[in-house]
């Protein structure tokens, strides 16, 4: 199903919780709604479902109007992160539930919930009631539910809030595998950028009720539009004065101008470890961090902390060793606009071209 | 105590009764309550004024009034009802209203999403109603349906006052007969708490098993 949203807006008393909201999704594509808890992911995923009403604007499927469809009539699956499982059936049941409304053929539906038992995983649980399963067999039964009566758009909530970390992680593999599979346009909320990255197509930020930034998670991470999508998507340290880094003095043209600082912009190491001295700055190691592959480490460069990695091949630092700090580039903004900026200090002056 | 065996026949007669009385009403009161119920959660403004207007006014008078309203008041209208037909509907009325706010309250507490649930998965309002939350919702409200149950049993003593021969009014006859009170008194008094007892256990099994679901 082709989705398009068009200027959604939605009050909840005095409280704005989606502004002007627009945006396109393409037939099949699997979006992460990825914010901060209370940016107004759910309201969004709510109208489009139909459980809620936009005070203003327009939701299309297939370029119809559906706003004032309702939501048995909009031909979508919803996950609820509480699951929402019918408890007093049983799992067979839950699944068929859609199908027998559709009042579908008796060995038809066995045939659906079935197919779709095999597909989630359910093979031996469906006489089994919803308290009688796992946090992870619940959630699967929700997905089966939803998908049953082949719905036209998948909408899940959160899916994987309510379960712990390990099976979370096997869940979104499943997931993105499930998706691929059935090839159903699909939108999950979540507030966890790394099961945005794993599992999404693309990623639309919200924050405060706004659309930051829609793109592919490795577009938002490169070519952040906004200071808020630079900070919310990946690592990064905020350097209040930018021009207090070396070799970013002009490019950050005065002192309102901020930094965003990733890890992997920084290159860090003794003297030996640098051909061009001059671009690098004198720091301090504060602390180190074992982990696993590789060592974090936050280094103190004039009164400002930045964190990188360093690689385990490389010489061991120690804690309160100085060292050279080069930062290749930075992410400024200001109140007018935000770029991306390369230390213009890196080229080196006595470079020849042969 | 050899009068009260004597007379068991009489008294298990008059059993019979309290339990039918008890019973139909409670049937009767069953579907008031949930039309009340829901008109209270789902009708417009009108319809959950009358409804509330209802509740309000069966709760806030006697029984023993509500009886005599309906068996003597009504007369006065041109409505003749006999006892039995007369307790019938009075207490059906009053039951209806008490039951009325235990289904709301067990509807209430069927948690938001069962319903939303329901929609996605392509269910109208009714369907939702019918399918998802009265089911739940029986479960919740079981408990306090058997209370009431049992209440019941007892208060149907008051329709002895428009000669409905129930357990008490058969005991009444029988004192009036021999001149003697506390044995026909304490005999029946033992009757209501058998079939309380046994309405009890019965209930609880009841609970118990549908308890087990979740």
């Amino acid at each position: 199903m082709h989705v398009e949203v068009r200027h959604l807006d939605k009050h909840f008393g005095d409280f704005h919780a989606v502004k002007d909201v627009s945006f396109e999704i393409e037939k099949g594509k699997l979006i992460g709604l990825l914010g901060p808890s209370g940016g107004g992911k759910t309201s969004i995923l709510r109208m489009l479902a139909g459980l809620e009403q936009p005070d203003q604007g327009d939701i299309l499927f297939h370029g119809e109007r559906v706003n004032r469809l309702s939501p048995q009539d909009r031909g979508i699956g919803f996950v609820f992160q509480s699951y929402a499982l019918f408890r007093h059936m049983t799992v067979f049941d839950n699944i068929a539930f859609g199908l027998k409304i559709k009042k579908l053929a008796k060995a038809q539906i066995r045939e659906r919930v079935m197919e779709l038992v095999e597909l989630t995983g359910l093979k031996g649980f469906e006489k089994r009631l919803p308290h009688q399963l796992s946090g992870g067999q619940r959630q699967r039964v929700a997905f089966a539910r939803a998908l049953a009566p082949s719905p036209q758009l998948l909408l899940l909530d959160e899916p994987f809030a309510a379960i712990d970390a390990k099976i979370r992680q096997e869940l979104r593999s499943w997931l993105r595998e499930l998706i691929d599979e059935v090839g159903i346009t699909s939108i999950f909320v979540t507030h966890d950028q790394e099961e945005a990255i794993e599992v999404a197509d693309e990623i639309m930020i919200i924050n405060q009720g706004k659309l930051e930034q829609k793109g592919t998670p490795w577009d938002l991470y490169k070519e952040p539009n906004t200071p808020f999508v630079a900070s919310f998507i990946g690592q990064s340290t905020l350097v209040e004065h930018a021009a207090a880094l070396k070799g970013f003095e002009e490019e950050s043209g005065g002192g309102s101008t901020q930094a965003l600082i990733r890890p992997e912009y920084i290159e860090i190491g003794p003297e030996s470890e640098f051909a061009l001295l001059s671009a690098t700055a004198g720091g301090v190691v504060k602390h180190l961090h074992f982990r696993g592959s590789e060592w974090l480490v936050e280094v103190e460069v004039g009164g400002q902390s930045l964190t990188t990695f360093r690689s385990l091949e490389k010489e061991n630092l120690e804690v309160g060793q100085e060292i050279r700090v080069l930062v290749h580039r930075a992410y400024l903004f200001n109140e007018e606009r935000s770029w991306i900026a390369e230390n213009p200090l890196k080229r080196d002056p006595f470079s020849v071209i042969i | 105590m050899n009068l009260v065996w004597d007379n068991l026949p009489f008294l298990f007669k008059g059993a019979y009764y309290t339990l039918l009385v008890t019973i139909v009403s409670m049937f009767f009161g069953l579907i008031i309550g949930l039309v009340v119920a829901i008109a209270r959660l789902k009708g417009n403004r009108l319809i959950r004024g009358i409804a509330r207007v209802y509740v309000s006014i069966i709760r806030g008078t006697p029984l023993l009034v509500q009886i005599f309203i309906v068996y003597y008041g009504l007369v006065d209208y041109g409505l003749t009802l006999g006892p039995l037909t007369a307790a019938y509907v009075a207490l059906s009325v009053n039951v209806g209203a008490y039951l009325s706010e235990t289904f709301r309250g067990a509807i209430q507490s069927i948690p938001k999403g069962q319903t939303e649930a329901a929609y996605a998965t392509g269910m109208t309002g009714w369907q939702t109603m019918r399918r998802i939350i009265l089911p739940q919702a029986a479960r919740v409200a079981i408990a306090p349906m058997g209370n009431t149950f049992i209440g019941m049993l007892k208060e149907t003593a008051l329709v002895s006052a428009i000669t409905v021969t129930e357990l008490l009014r058969s005991a009444q006859l029988l004192v009036a007969q021999y001149y003697v009170n506390m044995p026909f008194y304490i005999g029946i008094a033992i009757m209501y708490w058998v079939m309380s007892t046994v309405f009890s256990a019965i209930l609880n099994a009841a609970e118990k098993r549908l308890s087990k679901v979740y």
